[in-house]
């Protein structure tokens, strides 16, 4: 057992469902309690869905508990199938159906007879594995499922498509900023003239799985979502992987590099570093950033970096190496994949902290005094507790972090974006010193507290009481309106029940 | 189907159960704000812990007084010992946040390994010296609020069965009684105590905000009814005294399991009164309580009244419009009896558990009220599906559906009016006062859609061909 409060990474069946909704006409049927179905309800709130979740409950209860689920699973699938006639059904076991150990299998099998669509069973262990390493593997299992389908109907295309062309695999919904991140790789892919073969598994069809070798090489963005699939593409058709994340000015042209020398592999003829270069240096204005006086003032000034892999290590590259910070330390909650974490930034940071602890991070943080946080939403509250500003850079996120305004972190529009959001994040930091030190914006005192100052009404103690229970900011108000209505009414003290009238004869 | 034939009585029917709640270890949240010494141990997985985290928002970040005991893989193949562990966390708790009761709330998980909570907590109380309470507040059982229903079922075991005994020593002992006269004079407390009724003690139950509790003990009081204690107070260790033959009577309508409790283990008296939501609801609620004692009621005609027509701004905007609850929360009776009686129609009373007897007099009313305004009556149904819910919800249009907000966008996108149900948990909806605040938020979409209704933006769905 262990004592815990808060955690970075949601349970394995969040990672599967995030899977199966990002498909068009996926629907997820999750052997679950009452109540577990919470995901739709994020889903619905934090990226502001129109549609209905495609994912439903097989409601495990106390029958359940005492028969098994019998033929319970079987007709939730079979009716959903008929409802909604989806190409596939995930079901998706949860920390429940995991110690029940119900046959789920055998009930796919039989769903199977019956239903039009696919059907299958996301293959997660509850007890073993975290959302983001769920989502990588549902993600494998459903195109290789609809690899080996194809296969079997000697339906997979041989050849790859005439001109250069990608895969983008790993776009998720309640992924951190997922949708602008794709839109700006499809533009910059665009603009290197390469076709986009697909993006998965983000508003794709089932359908065009099948399609999936006619690429030239895969791009996996992120690091915890996609690369499982993407090896198994390699290992199956040779498709070469490209898993560079583009973040950041260096790490972009090194991706496109990357990608320059993958397709010339192949037989294109092309040369990139034009290209890198003009959006280096004009389009991009990180670079310019770097040289530019304000950059200079951040020279040496300390960071701390924490979230999942693919952000952190990115933030910290492009602190330590783009801006010339300080990064003290860097950390991440992948504690399943933290060689890869190392790897990628010890030699850009003092220390690397592996830990999905958030009070060993908060400490960390206190220990250390950054000028700024860049890390999750608990971070930016441990920057709240401490006053230090925080730039939020990786799930777990809030609907803020779900922007409408176009904010990629990836690609070169993408620079842009994280110039701004480290800039801003060390300028309130300036500025609220300098407030401090010169006295705040405002130094003259407060000399009146309202028209109720010198009052000739008397509050009783449980008149005063009630009084305090009314939030700060609308005490005042409160006072003066209870007051100018015991004035009106010849009321000479107040206690609780003449607030309770006051507040009635308002409407308030 | 006779939809224009008006029915004469409830009509009660089961759905599949496959609906859309909250988890019922969501209480802890209000609950651990609500008890002010206690402490919330809910011994579950990362589906709980993610659940909690998220459901909660940002309350997580304000140090709450919860906790989960994440189970590993361990602790289910019972790898290690459920005793010791709890023990060590209990300890931990203890050291860091000293409460003056831990509460642990069993989960799915605790009931399928079958972890015995209830065998295991009165040894650990002894040994750490913390009263350990235990409530079941699982999915496979309950719903959302019910979860409040059996953390304050297992409390009412705990409360004191005797009040401190001689006068003398009542004096001299009792020095949380003198707190609350604030120190007055004895004449004064003796003159406070003669402006009430002889009537048998009454305890109320259900965990309400302090400005509320202390409308309704007002409100009461006014009656000349004396409320003896709340079941929960403020801190654990001022639970009420509950004897024999005290009279006890409920606020809100998911607490059978309490009440149930209440009349079989302590032999309490159940006051079966329709629950005071809306200005209708209370006058109703505070009549009955009058009624038991024996007391004729003063001056509620006039204020039900007056209430009302503090309202009529809000009203207006609802009158003659329909409303679909599609059920989450056991709210649903009391707030349809509520709108019916603001002049809405009631398609249909979505709820996830009926208790016909706990809240017989809430359903007598409601039927009242649909005859008194000649409205059909409303189709109640238990353990809905949310599924067939829609396409009711499509076919029938309603003017307002209140639900989860797993709906609500979708909804919205489809050109329907929503409100979120679970605000109606949260905001203050108890009492005379009160019942404006349930009109805000029934009205807000209206008012919105007032605000918009120029610019053509109903509809934000492509048309697909199916569905």
């Amino acid at each position: 057992m262990k004592l815990a409060y808060w955690m970075y990474a949601g349970p394995a069946h969040i990672g599967t469902l995030r899977i199966a909704s990002s498909f068009k006409n996926v629907h997820a049927i999750m052997h679950a309690p009452l109540g577990d179905d919470y995901f739709n309800v994020m889903r619905s709130m934090l990226s502001r869905e129109r549609d209905f979740t495609p994912v439903t409950a097989s409601v495990v209860d106390r029958h359940v508990l005492a028969r098994g689920s019998q033929e319970k699973v079987v007709d939730n699938i079979t009716r959903k199938d008929a409802e909604e006639h989806p190409d596939l059904i995930v079901l998706t076991p949860t920390c429940t159906s995991s110690i029940l150990q119900e046959d789920l299998q055998n009930f796919v099998e039989r769903a199977q007879l019956e239903a039009k669509g696919d059907v299958m069973l996301a293959d997660v262990n509850h007890y073993r594995v975290n959302e983001l390493q769920a989502g990588d593997r549902t993600l494998h299992q459903i195109v290789q499922y609809y690899i080996e389908k194809a296969r079997k109907k000697g339906e997979l295309p041989t050849t790859k498509t005439e001109k250069p062309s990608v895969n983008i695999i790993g776009i998720s919904t309640l992924g951190f900023h997922n949708n602008h991140d794709c839109t700006e790789l499809k533009k910059l892919m665009g603009d290197l003239g390469i076709e986009v073969n697909a993006v998965i598994p983000e508003g794709a069809s089932v359908h065009e799985l099948k399609n999936l070798p006619k690429a030239w090489f895969n791009l996996v963005p992120y690091r915890e979502l996609g690369v499982m699939t993407a090896n198994y593409l390699q290992a199956e058709f040779g498709t070469p992987c490209v898993d560079i994340t583009p973040m950041g000015v260096v790490e972009t042209a090194r991706c496109i590099r990357k990608i320059q020398q993958v397709i010339n592999e192949q037989g294109a003829n092309v040369d990139y570093e034009e290209y890198i270069n003009e959006q280096t240096l004009y389009v991009s204005q990180a670079a310019w950033f770097s040289r530019s006086i304000d950059c200079q003032n951040l020279t040496g000034k300390k960071a701390v970096v924490f979230g999942d892999n693919t952000h952190a290590a990115a933030l910290t590259k492009i602190l330590s190496r783009e801006m010339g910070i300080h990064v003290v330390w860097a950390g991440t909650y992948c504690k399943y994949d933290a060689d890869w974490f190392r790897e990628q930034v010890s030699e850009y940071c003092d220390e690397v902290l592996i830990t999905d602890d958030h009070g060993a991070i908060g400490d960390a943080i206190a220990r250390v005094e950054p000028s700024a946080i860049f890390g999750t939403q608990m971070e930016r509250h441990v920057g709240k507790r401490l006053d230090i500003p925080c730039g939020v850079i990786a799930a777990p996120i809030h609907v803020q972090n779900f922007p409408i305004g176009y904010k990629p972190f990836l690609g070169y529009e993408g620079t842009n974006q994280i110039t701004d959001l480290i800039y801003n994040s060390f300028t309130l930091g300036m500025e609220d010193h300098l407030l401090e030190i010169f006295g705040g914006h405002d130094t003259k005192e407060v000399i009146t507290k309202g028209i109720s100052a010198e009052s000739d009404l008397n509050w009783t103690k449980d008149g005063l009481a009630e009084l305090n229970k009314i939030p700060g900011f609308v005490r005042g108000k409160v006072k003066r309106n209870t007051e100018k209505f015991a004035r009106d009414r010849g009321f000479k003290d107040i206690n609780a029940e003449v607030l309770y009238a006051a507040k009635e004869a308002v409407g308030a | 189907m006779t939809v224009a034939q008006q029915p004469e009585a409830l009509n009660f029917e089961c759905e599949t159960g496959n609906y859309h709640t909250f988890c019922p270890i969501s209480c802890v949240a209000w609950l651990y704000q609500k008890i002010e010494d206690s402490f919330f141990l809910v011994i579950g997985t990362k589906t709980c812990g993610y659940f909690l985290q998220n459901a909660m928002g940002v309350m997580i970040f304000a140090e709450p007084r919860y906790a989960m005991a994440e189970l590993e893989e361990g602790d289910i193949s019972a790898q290690l010992n459920d005793y010791a562990e709890l023990k060590r966390l209990c300890e931990q708790i203890k050291r860091d946040r000293n409460p003056s009761v831990i509460v642990w709330i069993g989960t799915c998980t605790t009931e399928i390994i079958k972890m015995d909570l209830e065998g295991l907590a009165p040894k650990l109380e002894s040994e750490i010296g913390i009263p350990i309470v235990v409530a079941r507040a699982n999915g496979l059982d309950y719903a959302f609020t019910q979860g409040e229903d059996t953390v304050l079922a297992a409390m009412a075991h705990r409360c004191p069965s005797q009040a401190p005994v001689t006068e003398n020593e009542k004096n001299e002992r009792n020095a949380i009684q003198k707190l609350l006269h604030f120190g007055k004079k004895k004449e004064d407390v003796v003159q406070e105590e003669s402006e009430y009724v002889d009537h048998p003690p009454l305890v109320l139950f259900g965990s309400l905000p302090d400005p509320v509790v202390t409308q309704l003990t007002l409100e009461l009081k006014k009656q000349g009814i004396k409320v003896s204690g709340w079941l929960p107070a403020k801190r654990f260790t001022e639970l009420p005294v509950l004897e024999e033959g005290y009279y006890v009577a409920g606020v809100n309508p998911f607490l059978s399991r309490t009440a149930t409790t209440l009349m079989r283990r302590r032999k309490c008296k159940l006051i079966g009164a329709p629950f005071p939501i809306g200005p209708d609801g209370t006058r109703a609620w505070i009549e009955k309580i009058c009624s038991v004692f024996n007391i004729t009621p003063k001056g509620l005609e006039e204020r039900e009244a007056q209430i009302w027509a503090g309202l009529e701004d809000y009203v207006k905007l609802i009158r003659g419009k329909s409303v679909f609850f599609m059920g989450d929360n056991l709210l649903e009776v009391s707030l349809a009896r509520f709108l019916v009686r603001c002049g809405m129609t009631v398609h249909e009373v979505g709820i996830p558990y009926m208790d016909k007897r706990y809240q017989a007099a809430e359903l007598a009313m409601l039927e009242k009220a649909c005859q008194e305004m000649g409205v059909p009556l409303p189709k109640i149904v238990e353990k809905p599906d949310n599924y067939n819910q829609v396409q009711r919800i499509y076919d029938l249009k309603p003017d307002l559906v209140i639900t989860g907000m797993a709906h609500a966008n979708p909804l919205e996108a489809r050109g329907i009016n929503t409100k979120w149900s679970v605000e109606f948990t949260f905001a203050q909806i108890h009492g005379f006062s009160n019942a404006r605040d349930i009109l805000e938020l029934v009205t807000r979409p209206l008012r919105r859609n007032n605000n918009l209704k120029d610019l053509g933006w109903d509809k934000l769905v492509r048309e697909e061909a199916k569905i």
